[in-house]
């Protein structure tokens, strides 16, 4: 295999691996729910999606032919990561998860919650 | 060269799973649990991956593509239930 | 050829993704691929909904790779935010005043938000006008709000023309 693309792969592989391990690093060491959600959503979809580019890059050029299915893969988990992160905050204003105490503008919450517009004195869209 | 850099991902990646396990154990709501799960599926899948370069067999995508489908299915059936109580409308 | 061919890009979608999936683009595979594609848009128009048309599709292109570029740095900046001392981050919701009103870009927006720098979108008021986003370090609310206005919502203005 040529120098490059061993190097490319090796690279591709060690980023996401990273970023899979700092998205549960995240999980298990954020404080509260909205905080945890943020770090699986990100860094293990862009871990994931390393990963499966470094094998599609191998298998297509150690085997005969294009390996492109890890593609639809990625397309599919980079499709799929923002809409459950939008049920699942959903679901937590519905439960009423409480946020930790320095959340800034934890008003907010309540209108989101009836999904109604916030009452904002400043902004002359409001109503 | 390859394969002992693909055995260093697949400890970071170990050590992923591992962490999404406290944190499903640990709780401390449903919601904690529902998506420490959605994680550990996206870690797996990598680590799906991983075990077909290992051994060199493009195969192992199959499971890989089944494994994301039912992990996105799964999690967004349990928001849903815990969001309405009831999954069929 | 509208009533054979509803939603040409959905099926031209569905084609490209089946010739994926088999990883093949012999002959057999792209016959029964394009038969499903002019199948399954025919018997799922009734389930859709009126979308705003794509009008300008190369902007769209721009928008994705500026998107790409975007996720791989908000994720840095993320895995050092999480890596790092956790006191010190002061979470927090805003509300961001929306100018379009139509399903599609509302959603295209809120997955953007959800994939970029430090920010969820929890939710949408019911009349489309305001969309509430989760900001894992907010620092500055009014930078916060305008630079998602600046970066995404104006080109998927521009792109769906509304």
């Amino acid at each position: 295999m040529n120098v490059f693309i061993e190097a490319l792969v090796i690279f591709l592989l060690l980023a996401g691996s990273g970023f899979l391990m700092v998205g549960s690093i995240g999980l298990a060491r954020l404080p509260d729910f909205f905080t945890r959600l943020h770090a699986p959503t990100k860094a293990s979809t862009l871990g994931i999606g390393g990963v499966l580019i470094a094998s599609s890059l191998y298998f297509s050029v150690e085997l005969p032919g294009l390996s492109v299915k890890e593609l639809v893969i990625t397309l599919f988990l980079f499709i799929t990561a923002p809409i459950t992160a939008h049920m699942m905050s959903k679901a937590a204003m519905h439960h009423q998860r409480k946020p930790i105490e320095r959340t800034r503008n934890m008003d907010l919450m309540k209108p989101a919650r009836r999904r109604k517009a916030p009452v904002d004195n400043q902004n002359p869209k409001s109503s | 060269m390859l394969k002992i850099i693909v055995l260093v991902s697949c400890t970071f990646v170990g050590v992923a799973l591992l962490l999404n396990l406290w944190r499903l154990i640990k709780g401390p709501s449903v919601l904690d649990r529902i998506l420490a799960l959605d994680t550990m599926y996206i870690n797996s899948i990598a680590l799906i991956v991983l075990l077909g370069l290992f051994l060199g067999n493009p195969l192992y995508f199959e499971g890989a593509l089944l494994i994301a489908m039912l992990g996105f299915v799964s999690t967004a059936a349990l928001c849903k239930y815990l969001l309405r109580g009831d999954l069929i409308e | 050829m509208t009533r054979f061919l509803p939603h040409p890009l959905l099926s031209l979608v569905l084609l490209v993704v089946w010739l994926l999936l088999n990883n093949t683009i012999a002959a057999g595979h792209i016959l029964l691929g394009g038969i499903l594609a002019l199948v399954i848009p025919l018997l799922t128009t009734p389930l859709q909904k009126n979308h705003p048309p794509l009008r300008r599709p190369l902007l769209a292109v721009k928008y994705l790779f500026v998107l790409m570029w975007d996720i791989i740095l908000s994720n840095i900046e993320v895995a050092i935010q999480v890596m790092g001392p956790l006191r010190k981050l002061t979470p927090g919701f805003i509300a961001v005043p929306l100018d379009m009103t139509a399903d599609l870009p509302i959603t295209l927006l809120a997955s953007s938000i959800s994939l970029t720098p430090g920010t969820v979108s929890v939710e949408v008021s019911k009349d489309h006008q305001w969309l509430y986003v989760h900001v894992l370090n907010l620092k500055n609310e009014a930078e916060t709000i305008q630079s998602i206005k600046q970066r995404y919502e104006k080109p998927l203005k521009e792109i769906f023309a509304c």
